[in-house]
């Protein structure tokens, strides 16, 4: 957005773009309260809107309401704030936004941060923001001068006069906060952008590489007690007995209490928490879900796999056009069970006070967190201040439908005196659930006698993440189809004139969530690894069979042609090495990776490069968007490699980091990023690196060996020479 | 009471001797910086020095640190040019994991104060990072080295 943009008064209303007068919010010092270094928070002088906050030192202090998980946005929101603001970028502060419905998603309606959004949702507010209160300290400057309002400007931080003169944004701050808000703003023409587009370092890194960057997990309160919660064996089973006298035996522990989740052992700190629940012994009641195997569930979701489903798609007449086709081929895949595994387990500490509440973790769902939080305690969501931490990786994990790390320290501080912080240990997590879905997919595509195909059918079965949650009515449609399970699979963009896309929705105990990527962490894998597969059905080259469906679509076909001419694809490559292919659009960006592999005569592989294209349309820095091309690309390998979640009789049988593994720095490739450079409508980055990399390295290893792989994560059995 | 000398200073601490150095470092000193992630020795998250080698605080019960020289996170100066070279190449996402790297890669350098690509990947395995930042962690190794020759003191 670029030009004039009139602003009413009701504008500033509904978009909480600006917050005059009356609208001023009550800003705390969130972490500064936990931490006892409030002294240290320059005072505040002006806030000329509930995102900014201008200090006598200059300092430009913005207020963010996206969580920073490691994607980035407490760099690049304020880089759209200080682009219109002319602030000198080496005052920017970043502050985390408290709960407020002024600092809602965009799109969303609630504080949220999720769906690779933030850029795209924030890019045309913040820079109003921006831009108004730029407009006031320019307004501020001409009326001490006592000069035309057009005869000063804002350059890097200060309004300079035409005669010289100049005052810094600190210096006129106090007036700047008299000045009405303005009723028109003109917003700068990309081509005189210094800040939005040019290479820059995170504002973060300093405190994350001293050791002081806060954590949910480093939140310390005086007189604050651990908790620890001890959680059914099998999802669904409830507590019918606990003995916990050895348990209370334990030496710091101070309590041991029911709580709607489990039995919570609460402690002096995290050890003698550990100990006691250790010693708990409690029976359970299992319930059904003591039946349940994923071996079980996979033959089940097989067996569907081959009926149809609900039709999320339908073109031409698939069905005939197959029976009709020349030649025919199918095929079955499936993907496990994943959990995020954020690198800080999941923590929350509450304090809860017979006034009010503060709450304290790193969460991607505020609002709902803070009104979940507020209904357990019986209070009036006001009453409860949600304060957010920086978040040891997200994921999708930390953006609870149900709120469930809050919920469950809700409890607990209901059961004790003073603030309590609820720790999960990494055993809690990874047989934590609200796992990535399993997934079972049969596809089957028929080619003419040119080999071209003419018919796509792709029957997929699992579970919907959306079911239960608050975005169900949004998300579920009348015919039952959630949009996140056919989502990369249904919109594919390969010219094809008959297909059906159809879907099963087993409902199955094991709660699932969005998990990076979502849907398209499983149908990337599944639509990528097919169309391989016909190409070499259909003897063609897979990069130009490609090429020649996707030439109606130029973004897709400009990232991967990018790809395969920065790969050199078609080029040779050392003895024993292959290259393979995929491109996959989401979340309004699009990306092809081309990856080098090579398999030893165990099995093993290894990735020793991924050649990357992204098109995420107008960007703000592209320093933040190579790193997330490498980061998806880490966790899709990841998940290729080694990723499953596994349950025998109910029982999650994995535990931790031994058997539930993360790529290492030894499997790293080398990862280089190309970027698209145009002007469409910014997509999202923190996701869309994920989807591609299964298929590209699994059709990289059908290159070099002929064995297709159908099932995650790769087999080392199965490669085995 | 558990005597400990950490980032030079002495502690007297309260706790029980089973107690893994990592929740005594946090819970007793307040010493944020180093981080739980497994309790299992697996992540690396928790590495601290001990007499200058490093090692999984999650797995060292109190009792057997005492006495000894333990280095954390916050005992590395700010100057340091692994945490320069960590700046200057953006290293850090979420950032959970990055003081157990650091103090991975502060140990390498010690012994081995121009790794290749090899070398590093040896020392840094025991590091999990999920956000994926090991391209760069090889790139910051590198610099800091380049760093170092320039002046820049460990």
């Amino acid at each position: 957005m670029s030009g004039i943009i009139k602003m009413s008064r009701r504008d500033f209303l509904k978009t909480g773009a600006l917050a005059g007068g009356g609208l001023i919010l009550c800003f705390s010092f969130p972490l500064g309260k936990a931490l006892g270094d409030t002294a240290t928070q320059p005072a505040a002088l002006i806030q000329p809107n509930a995102f900014i906050r201008i200090g006598a030192d200059d300092t430009v202090t913005i207020i963010v309401n996206h969580s920073e998980m490691g994607e980035g946005v407490y760099t690049s929101l304020p880089m759209l704030v200080a682009e219109e603001l002319e602030a000198d970028w080496t005052k920017i502060r970043v502050e985390p936004a408290p709960v407020d419905p002024v600092y809602n998603h965009t799109a969303f309606g609630m504080q949220m941060t999720g769906g690779s959004s933030s850029v795209w949702s924030e890019y045309d507010r913040l820079r109003q923001v921006g831009a108004a209160a730029r407009e006031m300290l320019v307004a501020a400057a001409a009326a001490v001068w006592k000069v035309d309002r057009e005869s000063c400007r804002a350059v890097n931080g200060k309004v300079v006069h035409t005669s010289g003169r100049q005052l810094t944004y600190g210096q006129l701050a106090d007036k700047a906060a008299t000045m009405a808000v303005p009723k028109e703003i003109r917003l700068k023409d990309p081509s005189e952008f210094r800040i939005i587009g040019k290479p820059t370092l995170r504002l973060d890194s300093p405190e994350k590489v001293n050791g002081k960057a806060v954590f949910g997990l480093d939140v310390r309160i005086p007189g604050m007690l651990t908790a620890l919660i001890a959680r059914p064996p099998v999802f669904g089973a409830e507590v019918a007995s606990v003995d916990s006298r050895k348990a209370r035996a334990v030496p710091g522990v101070r309590k041991v209490a029911q709580v709607p989740s489990g039995v919570a052992v609460v402690a002096t700190g995290f050890w003698p928490a550990k100990k006691g629940r250790d010693a708990l012994k409690i029976s359970w009641g299992e319930g059904p879900g003591a039946r349940l195997s994923t071996a079980g569930m996979r033959e089940q979701y097989a067996k569907l796999a081959r009926t149809p489903g609900s039709v999320a798609r339908k073109e031409g007449d698939p069905e005939q056009a197959l029976l009709k086709a020349a030649k025919q081929i199918t095929a079955e895949y499936e993907v496990p069970y994943l959990a995020h595994a954020t690198m800080e387990p999941l923590n929350c500490v509450v304090d809860l006070r017979a006034d009010g509440c503060d709450i304290w973790t790193g969460t991607q769902f505020q609002t709902a967190d803070r009104n979940a939080a507020a209904r357990v305690l019986g209070l009036k969501p006001e009453k409860v201040r949600l304060h957010t931490t920086f978040l040891g990786g997200g994921f999708g994990r930390r953006a609870n439908p149900q709120s469930d790390f809050v919920v469950e320290a809700a409890h607990v501080a209901r059961t004790v005196k003073g603030p309590v912080k609820v720790i999960w240990t990494r055993e809690d997590d990874i047989k934590g659930g609200y796992y990535r879905p399993i997934w079972s997919d049969r596809l089957a595509a028929g080619l003419d006698k040119d080999g071209n195909p003419v018919a796509w059918l792709h029957t997929i079965v699992g579970q919907s993440i959306m079911h239960g949650s608050p975005f169900e009515k949004r998300m579920i449609g009348k015919d039952g189809i959630d949009q996140t399970s056919v989502e990369g699979a249904k919109e594919i963009a390969y010219a094809i004139p008959n297909i059906r896309v159809d879907l099963h929705s087993p409902v199955i105990v094991v709660p699932v969530q969005w998990w990076r990527s979502v849907g398209h962490s499983h149908t990337a894998f599944v639509v990528e690894s097919f169309i391989d597969e016909v190409a070499h059905a259909a003897g063609q080259d897979p990069y130009q069979l490609r090429r020649k469906l996707l030439a109606g679509h130029p973004r897709n076909l400009g990232v991967l042609e990018l790809a395969a001419n920065k790969a050199g694809w078609g080029k040779p490559l050392p003895q024993g090495r292959a290259r393979g292919i995929a491109v996959h659009e989401s979340f309004k960006s699009f990306v092809a990776q081309v990856a080098e592999v090579s398999v030893s005569p165990e099995g093993e592989i290894r990735v020793h490069r991924v050649v990357c294209a992204v098109d995420c349309g107008r960007y703000v820095n592209p320093t933040t968007i190579e790193a997330q091309m490498e980061s998806g690309i880490v966790f899709g390998l990841t998940a290729a490699l080694h990723g499953a979640i596994t349950l025998k009789d109910g029982r999650v049988e994995q535990s931790n980091f031994n058997d539930y593994q993360m790529a290492r720095i030894n499997e790293m490739p080398e990862v280089e990023v190309h970027i698209v450079q145009n002007n469409e409508k910014s997509g999202g980055i923190g996701e869309p690196g994920v989807p591609p990399i299964a298929p590209a390295v699994c059709n990289a290893i059908f290159s070099l060996t002929g064995k297709r792989i159908r099932s995650l994560p790769i087999s080392a059995e199965e490669l085995k020479a | 009471m558990i005597l400990l000398i950490v980032n030079g200073k002495k502690h007297a601490v309260d706790t029980s001797p089973d107690t893994p150095l990592l929740w005594v470092l946090r819970e007793k000193l307040g010493l944020m910086g180093t981080k739980y992630g497994c309790g299992i020795g697996l992540c690396g998250a928790c590495t601290v020095h001990i007499d200058g080698q490093p090692q999984k605080s999650c797995l060292v019960p109190v009792k057997d640190a005492q006495g000894k020289k333990i280095t954390t996170i916050e005992g590395i100066p700010d100057s340091h040019p692994v945490k320069k070279a960590w700046i200057e190449d953006d290293v850090p996402q979420c950032g959970y994991c990055q003081p157990g790297q650091i103090m991975s890669a502060v140990a390498l350098l010690k012994t081995n104060p121009k790794p290749n690509d090899d070398d590093i990947n040896g020392a840094m395995t025991g590091n999990i990072c999920r956000c994926g930042t090991y391209q760069r962690i090889r790139r910051a190794i590198h610099r800091a080295v380049a760093i170092t020759a320039k002046g820049g003191k460990p």
